[in-house]
């Protein structure tokens, strides 16, 4: 894997992630059929970088997302993760306390869809990941609601549920969360899939200033001139049934 | 991370058991009822560790041995065999080297344990508040008046109106009882909570709130809990790692999203297939 030429690495950058070998399938017992999702991916994602993943439906990009955070139970590979103690660890063989430690505090995954308690409001929900690691609420609150207000939600929206928001709006509170704990790698599912353009660039915005800070990103992307404009490296996924080998570089 | 429980092949066993019990029953038998000798195998080879703050959750059918792992530990019932350790700050306890009364004591002090019956968990012929009261004489505190501000704060933290604190449990709803039971639960500051089927029968309303009650306790307290339950909305909801049961025996064990969206065995499929 190399990372493209308009940006130059610090050779003793290392990858906070190496993912070599990932192979993922189900195995459904009932219907007696085996689903393969992910074949053979291998990529890398350093620190204030981020790599892309793109592809057709059904390459099995999300399946690659939820691998590494151990939502799904790879069939083969190494997924291996460099702590902030600077030691590298399969995600795919440590001890399940060690991912919820990690996901608390250096692991953050945007998925799909925004998954909530319909009696929490909004801005609870995004200082959620705050207050898990410790923080003070009021202070969690605070951090909460500058993040929805960069995010363009109208304030008129914080303090009640999503459930009644559109896709648009329930999308950027589920950023809002994601982006609020500045963990050290964020995996990204199709993070602008339903926002205007304008929210768009404020999301662009926020994704730049994080990755200035040092954040690695993990990111499903399906507009390319996001990729274009975004990514420092691209990883192409193809169907797994279809071809043998599902990775190719664009670099 | 420090470890609270550790659990290693608890078994238990009803009858008098025999050289293939263990063998001829299980998942792949579609039984936990001995051929041979007709004991039932409640629990076989059940291990797994707590840590501080963590919620486990238990999950399975009824009969699938998930109470009676719960009701071991918190010494209910014996076990037929196994070893568990609790770690109690610098403390640690070997649970089944310990006699009865120690256990009693321990239990009362340092555990809670919450029944989906309030009759098992509460005293239905003494009052709320002296049902409260009476795990705080059992420990150390034995001053009237702090009892009495103790069970009422107790019964503010669980929302139950404190003017009904002399009444008896068996005025109150169901959900009511629910409460009562937690804050007496509640009442030692247990580090360690058994909360068994707790929501099931109530209400949706009723239930959600015991649950975020339950949710709002572990982050205040850094409760660590055991949660045995069928609903996987609750498991879904409290429980960070979650065993799954079927006739007695532990058929897999894992992250709780991974095993409700890649459950591994076909029963967990099936059963995760099944919810509403």
């Amino acid at each position: 894997m190399e990372n493209s030429g308009r940006i130059v690495m610090n050779i003793n950058d290392k990858p906070i992630l190496r993912v070599e070998g990932y192979s993922k399938y189900f195995e459904l017992h009932e219907q007696h059929k085996v689903i393969p999702s992910s074949d053979d991916v291998s990529l890398e994602v350093f620190p204030g970088k981020l790599t892309a993943l793109i592809g057709p439906t059904g390459a099995g990009k999300s399946t690659v997302l939820k691998g590494i955070y151990r939502t799904y139970l790879p069939n083969s590979g190494r997924l291996l993760f460099r702590t902030k103690e600077d030691i590298e660890i399969d995600l795919a063989q440590v001890d399940e306390h060690q991912i919820l430690e990690l996901r608390k505090t250096e692991i953050g995954f945007v998925t799909q869809f925004l998954h909530s308690l319909p009696r929490q409001s909004t801005e609870d929900i995004v200082a959620q990941p705050l207050i898990k690691r410790g923080m003070d609420k009021t202070q969690a609150r605070d951090l909460a609601r500058e993040m929805l207000s960069a995010m363009n939600l109208p304030e008129a929206l914080w303090g009640i549920s999503p459930a009644t928001f559109s896709g648009g709006e329930k999308q950027r509170v589920n950023l809002a969360r994601g982006l609020v704990s500045r963990p050290r790698l964020l995996l990204l599912d199709e993070p602008t899939a339903s926002l205007d353009p304008k929210t768009t660039e404020k999301i662009i915005t926020l994704i730049e200033n994080l990755k200035a800070d040092g954040v690695a990103m993990l990111a499903i992307f399906h507009h390319p001139e996001l990729v274009e404009r975004m990514a420092d490296n691209v990883v192409q996924l193809e169907p797994p049934i279809r071809i043998q080998k599902t990775l190719k570089e664009i670099a | 991370m420090d470890k609270v429980l550790e659990v290693s092949q608890l078994s238990k066993v009803y009858g008098k058991g025999c050289a293939s019990c263990f063998e001829l029953t299980g998942p792949e038998h579609n039984t936990n009822i001995c051929p041979q000798c007709g004991s039932i195998i409640a629990a076989h080879n059940v291990s797994f560790d707590l840590y501080k703050g963590e919620i486990l959750g238990i999950m399975g059918e009824s009969g699938s041995g998930k109470s009676t792992a719960v009701k071991c530990l918190n010494f209910d019932q014996p076990p037929t065999s196994g070893h568990v350790t609790f770690y109690d700050n610098d403390k640690q306890y070997d649970l089944f080297a310990m006699n009865a009364a120690q256990q009693r004591q321990l239990a009362n002090k340092r555990f809670g344990m919450v029944y989906q019956n309030p009759h098992l968990g509460l005293n239905f012929d003494i009052s709320a508040g002296g049902n409260i009261a009476e795990r705080l004489l059992m420990s150390e505190v034995k001053n009237y008046a702090e009892i009495r501000s103790r069970a009422s704060n107790l019964l503010t933290r669980t929302e139950v109106l404190t003017e009904r604190m002399d009444e008896l449990p068996k005025n109150f709803s169901g959900g009511m009882q629910q409460r009562v039971q937690i804050a007496k639960a509640l009442a030692t500051n247990p580090p360690l909570l058994f909360l068994d089927e707790v929501t099931t029968g109530l209400d949706l309303s009723v239930q959600a709130a015991i649950l975020d009650l339950i949710l709002e306790i572990q982050q205040e307290q850094q409760t660590s809990m055991i949660v045995v339950t069928h609903d996987l909305g609750v498991i879904r909801l409290l429980a960070g790692r979650t065993l799954v049961m079927k006739y007695g025996r532990v058929i897999e064990s894992g992250l709780t999203d991974q095993i409700l969206e890649d459950p591994q065995h076909a029963y967990t499929q099936r059963l995760v297939a099944s919810a509403l």
